[in-house]
């Protein structure tokens, strides 16, 4: 949004125009945050400016799960208590926080950086899936469990990915697909429906 | 003053992301043609459009006219192509065809014939699943439809009768062309005489009639390589979802 309009100095809609741009900040949210930064001291300021520069300059992806982090390999593949006969892949490295999150899950991840989608040019090969089939020649993985979104590029890449290493041997399991919780079964569409009844489980 | 909110039947074609949680849907609908429009939060869990709204579904929807894009404020799914959704090659023949549809059409202009043919091309997949058949039927009557009516009567290059031989398929002259003037045109497929009754016979019946015709493997690659490169040529560009068929092989079975 073009905000040469406002009746402010330059430095100050260009601040508002970029916060704007940000996911969940709109145009009132902007404007609080940026005359918040304006009284704020200098080097609140400059704190902020080098965490921003930060995440870009110091990190990287993790080597053996694509992970972003700061050390290679990352603290999951680091950390020596976690059961590295399990791989979980995700489509993003923000996929992983919310299985984390569960303290449900003590494996391994590996990100693919993205799902096919054709109609936007997006192939297998734009995904990190060799990086997959080379650790799970190497590595004693007895278990790979897709968690791909459960829409239908997730779902394909599943299958694509399934059919790849269906070889291998090794167990393939996909996360269960069902209602929502406080969902509202009137409001399920008959696919979710289909699923969660496919998906029931004994009481 | 058109009403502020509207109802239509709709095929999901095409979503991206809008926000964080919002995304931006073309539709293929039978009185509007083409449009694109929100679906506000359909991202989040428990959302009331979900999967209403997912790709690839042919829904009922309401909604409501924006400034820019209109907005969806209900759906309820009329057929989800659930035997589609499941199969990998299905699924990969159903980009195929979004595409072409998206590629091909503009925003607003009604078309209900192409609808109809989008509707019935997508439930003959989900229920008979002979992938080569069903591309093949779809983009000769897509481009029937839209103007670029594969000629197959006389040769289109210098008007004489094809010979009941082999003879070529030339996207520059939009039809087939006899062995003179196919020789020479480089972009001319060979198009042997079962292919030239296939596709003839194709495009007058409808799709119960043309389910008939049972393809060979090497009658249905002439087929496919005419039909792309005819269409490669009207779009001045290879579509994006090609490669990936290939790689799963998904139109060579049957
Ligand atoms: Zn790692
Ligand atoms: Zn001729």
């Amino acid at each position: 949004m073009n905000l040469d309009f406002l009746p402010v100095a330059k430095p100050i809609s260009k601040l508002i125009e970029e916060l704007n741009k940000l996911p969940g900040i709109g145009p009132k949210s902007a404007q609080r945050l940026a005359y918040h930064l304006l009284q704020a001291p200098a080097e609140k300021s400059r704190d902020l400016a080098e965490a921003i520069l930060g995440i870009k300059e110091n990190l990287k992806l993790c080597s053996s799960c694509l992970n972003i982090t700061d050390r290679d390999p990352c603290s999951i593949c680091n950390d020596e208590t976690r059961d590295t006969t399990k791989i979980c892949i995700v489509e993003e490295p923000i996929d992983i926080m919310p299985l984390e999150r569960t303290k449900k899950y003590r494996g391994l991840y590996h990100v693919l950086h993205g799902v096919i989608s054709p109609s936007d040019g997006i192939k297998p090969e734009d995904l990190h899936i060799r990086e997959l089939l080379n650790r799970l020649s190497s590595a004693e993985v007895t278990e790979v469990i897709l968690a791909t979104n459960p829409n239908l590029e997730g779902e394909a890449t599943s299958m694509y990915i399934q059919r790849l290493i269906a070889p291998l041997g090794i167990r393939i399991t996909r996360l269960a697909r069902g209602l929502p919780f406080g969902g509202d079964l009137e409001y399920a569409d008959d696919i979710t429906l289909s699923r969660a009844l496919e998906g029931r489980q004994e009481m | 003053m058109p009403s502020r909110v509207y109802q239509t039947e709709a095929i999901v074609i095409k979503r991206n992301k809008f926000g964080e949680a919002d995304r931006l849907l073309t539709l293929y609908t039978p009185g509007f043609g083409k449009i694109r429009a929100i679906a506000k939060g359909a991202m989040r869990p428990g959302s009331k459009l979900g999967g209403n709204v997912e790709l690839l579904t042919y829904s009922l929807l309401m909604l409501a006219r924006g400034r820019n894009l209109d907005i969806i404020t209900q759906a309820q799914t009329i057929d989800n192509f659930i035997e589609l959704k499941d199969n990998l090659e299905l699924i990969s023949c159903s980009f195929y065809i979004t595409e072409l549809i998206d590629s091909f059409t503009e925003e607003n202009v009604e078309d209900q014939a192409l609808f109809s043919l989008l509707l019935n091309t997508l439930r003959d997949l989900s229920t008979n699943k002979e992938s080569a058949r069903i591309l093949r039927y779809f983009e000769i009557h897509l481009l029937d439809h839209l103007g670029y009516r594969p000629q197959l009567g006389k040769c289109t290059g210098c008007g004489r009768q094809l010979q009941p031989e082999v003879n070529y398929f030339s996207p520059s002259h939009g039809g087939a062309v006899c062995r003179e003037c196919g020789y020479p045109d480089i972009n001319a497929r060979i198009l042997s005489v079962n292919a030239l009754k296939v596709l003839r016979y194709w495009q007058q019946c409808d799709n119960a009639t043309a389910a008939k015709v049972k393809l060979n493997h090497e009658l249905s690659k002439e087929l496919k390589s005419a039909m792309r490169e005819y269409i490669k040529y009207i779009l001045e560009k290879q579509l994006k979802s090609i490669d990936w068929l290939d790689e799963l092989n998904a139109d060579y079975r049957k």
